[in-house]
């Protein structure tokens, strides 16, 4: 090791409050130095994977444990991720990898860096199961640029878990093998895409790849190659030790365990929240404490800015989980809630979310480069006073006109917040038009 | 040439990846230069090429694609402010202008004294504690107040 690390038991945690949460992925912050390794055994950890691995577990006994806990991907897209992994290929002559996706860079997310930070030994068990049970002996965790300090929390913990014998070689005396490393990217939102993600780890810029081939037959250094969101591999150990069912049955059906989601903006108390699948907002909004300043609720993301936006009527009699969004027209996302209250400017808000887009477009596809740049610099002028009515029109072409013709998901994430911030807040954009100023902010 | 202390961290790196995908290490060994040289010129890219044989176009792409990669000098301390959406709403605005006025420079410019540049940063991933700002990439500081970012700046000088 030529890198000073980190030493894990000094590290405080910036705590929110525990009461009402029910702690899987982050379950050790029940405890006083809950990154350390001594801390994860205490609680039962590690004990899943040695089982497994010494008793020589079945994988599709493993695929069909985590397809029955109705995990689904937490990175946003919630693919079953059991039905993922059985798209590995069995039987594969060279290297397979794992990878482990900690890119968190879409506004609002912020998760998976408490889990990092705070439960980093359950990820790591997470990923030697999941690498037992697909047959990979090399995995990458690639962490955000910007959480540096947490990047190093993870590498410290990775040396911690390679010198108790939980990775390496020749695991529990069997002949498993698994080498996990700590990657970073370096301020590129585009890199949460899978296979910009992988381009990255090659050491490229990140642009995006045709799918197919997906990265399950050809990912990192065209090998196979499985793909999951920090929180889905962190769910995997509680899984292995309480059972699928036991985990399905925190949530809801269709949206099987816990969830954690990241609050900002205009609450009391913003930050992360781990809670059951199903939880109706009213009741998470309560947890943080409500709108801050005993002001009201004017809208919401739910998951993320490539999630529609939702007036706080429809928000306040939805449920937190994937039916639940998908009902109200939206979705979970990654479970990155923005909370707007009556003072917020929306034509202002979209103004920044489509900068932000137009910025992070990878400039690979046309309608996306160019695209996210009309409709920022449209913003743009309705901001200044300079725009016309039929501005709203042109905006909704130009976003109907990125989405579904691009190579990846980031040109109908751009499109999403345009569409739905003109649907339900057409009358403030028609008044900032007509006016030259915002309806709600003080002039 | 890039340091002895600089190929070590970059060696480390490659221990990460196959012997014959050296170019993988790239972001890292970018970031190590970086770190150590302030910023990276033509020169500095063309270096971290040549060390993991790789050509020098593929690298400057790199260096040029991701934005924590500063391909002109950025002055003693970089100081990168969040402004998005969660940032926005809770008052990023006010640290960007306290931190104008008590610096004296806008976005992308840096102090006479060649001490501190400014710049916009896009979501850091760390909403939870916004509003927020990095000093140098690496430290990152968190629930800021116009007081607070001064408390920080004293501790630079």
């Amino acid at each position: 090791m030529t890198t000073k690390m980190k030493k894990l038991d000094t590290m405080k945690p910036v705590m929110t409050d525990l009461k009402g949460q029910t702690l899987v992925c982050l379950r050790t912050l029940t405890e006083e130095n809950p990154a350390s390794l001594a801390t994860y055994i205490k609680l039962g950890g590690y004990s899943s994977l040695k089982r497994i691995v010494t008793e020589k577990t079945k994988a599709t006994d493993i695929i069909t444990e985590v397809k029955d806990s109705v995990l689904r991907g937490r990175g946003g897209a919630g693919f079953p991720t059991g039905l993922k992994w059985s798209f590995m290929p069995r039987y594969f002559d060279g290297t397979k990898y794992l990878v482990c996706n900690t890119d968190e860079g879409e506004p609002g997310t912020f998760k998976d860096r408490d889990i990092i930070r705070y439960n980093p030994h359950q990820l790591i068990e997470g990923m030697a199961i999941a690498a037992y049970t697909l047959g990979a002996h090399v995995g990458y965790n690639y962490i955000h640029g910007e959480i540096w300090q947490d990047y190093e929390t993870f590498e410290a913990a990775l040396h911690e878990a390679k010198d108790a014998g939980y990775l390496g070689e020749n695991l529990f005396g069997t002949n498993f093998c698994f080498n996990l490393y700590a990657v970073h990217g370096y301020g590129a939102y585009i890199c949460g895409e899978e296979t910009a993600l992988i381009e990255s780890i090659e050491g490229k810029k990140g642009q995006p790849r045709f799918k197919p081939p997906f990265p399950a037959s050809y990912g990192v250094f065209g090998k196979p190659t499985n793909v999951n969101n920090t929180e889905s591999y962190a769910s995997i150990p509680w899984i292995m030790q309480h059972g699928g069912a036991a985990f399905a049955e925190l949530g809801v059906p269709n949206s099987g365990g816990t969830k954690l989601f990241s609050v900002s903006g205009h609450v009391e108390k913003p930050g992360n929240y781990e809670v059951k699948m199903g939880m109706p907002f009213s009741e998470l909004l309560e947890m943080v404490g409500g709108v801050w300043k005993g002001r009201k609720l004017k809208a919401v993301i739910p998951g993320g800015p490539s999630t529609a936006v939702l007036p706080a009527a429809t928000i306040m009699s939805a449920t937190m989980d994937y039916d639940g969004l998908s009902k109200a027209r939206s979705s979970l996302g990654a479970g990155s809630l923005i909370v707007m209250d009556e003072t917020t400017c929306m034509v202002k808000a979209l103004h920044r979310l489509s900068y932000f887009f137009y910025e992070e477009s990878c400039g690979q596809c046309t309608p996306c480069r160019e695209g996210t740049g009309w409709v920022y610099r449209i913003i743009t002028r309705i901001v200044n006073g300079q725009g016309k009515m039929e501005d709203l029109d042109l905006l909704t072409d130009v976003s109907n006109n990125i989405s579904g013709r691009t190579i990846c998901a980031l040109g109908e994430a751009a499109a999403t917040p345009v569409l739905s911030f003109i649907k339900h807040f057409r009358p403030e954009f028609e008044y900032y038009i007509q006016h030259g100023k915002s309806m709600v902010e003080p002039q | 040439m890039l340091s002895p202390q600089a190929i070590e961290k970059i060696d480390y790196e490659l221990t990460k990846y196959p012997a014959d995908q050296r170019q993988a290490a790239v972001m890292s060994a970018l970031r190590i230069v970086q770190t150590e040289r302030g910023w990276l010129s033509k020169d500095s890219i063309s270096e971290v090429a040549q060390y993991l044989g790789m050509p020098e176009i593929a690298a400057l792409e790199v260096a040029s694609f991701y934005n924590m990669y500063d391909l002109s000098p950025v002055g003693k301390y970089k100081i990168t402010v969040c402004t998005n959406i969660s940032c926005m709403l809770r008052d990023s605005d006010e640290i960007v202008n306290h931190l104008q006025t008590k610096l004296g420079v806008g976005f992308n410019e840096v102090t006479a004294d060649g001490k501190f540049c400014l710049k916009e940063g896009e979501c850091m991933g760390a909403c939870g504690g916004a509003p927020l700002m990095t000093v140098n990439n690496h430290a990152m500081h968190e629930f800021l107040t116009p007081e607070k970012v001064d408390e920080i700046l004293e501790a630079l000088k």
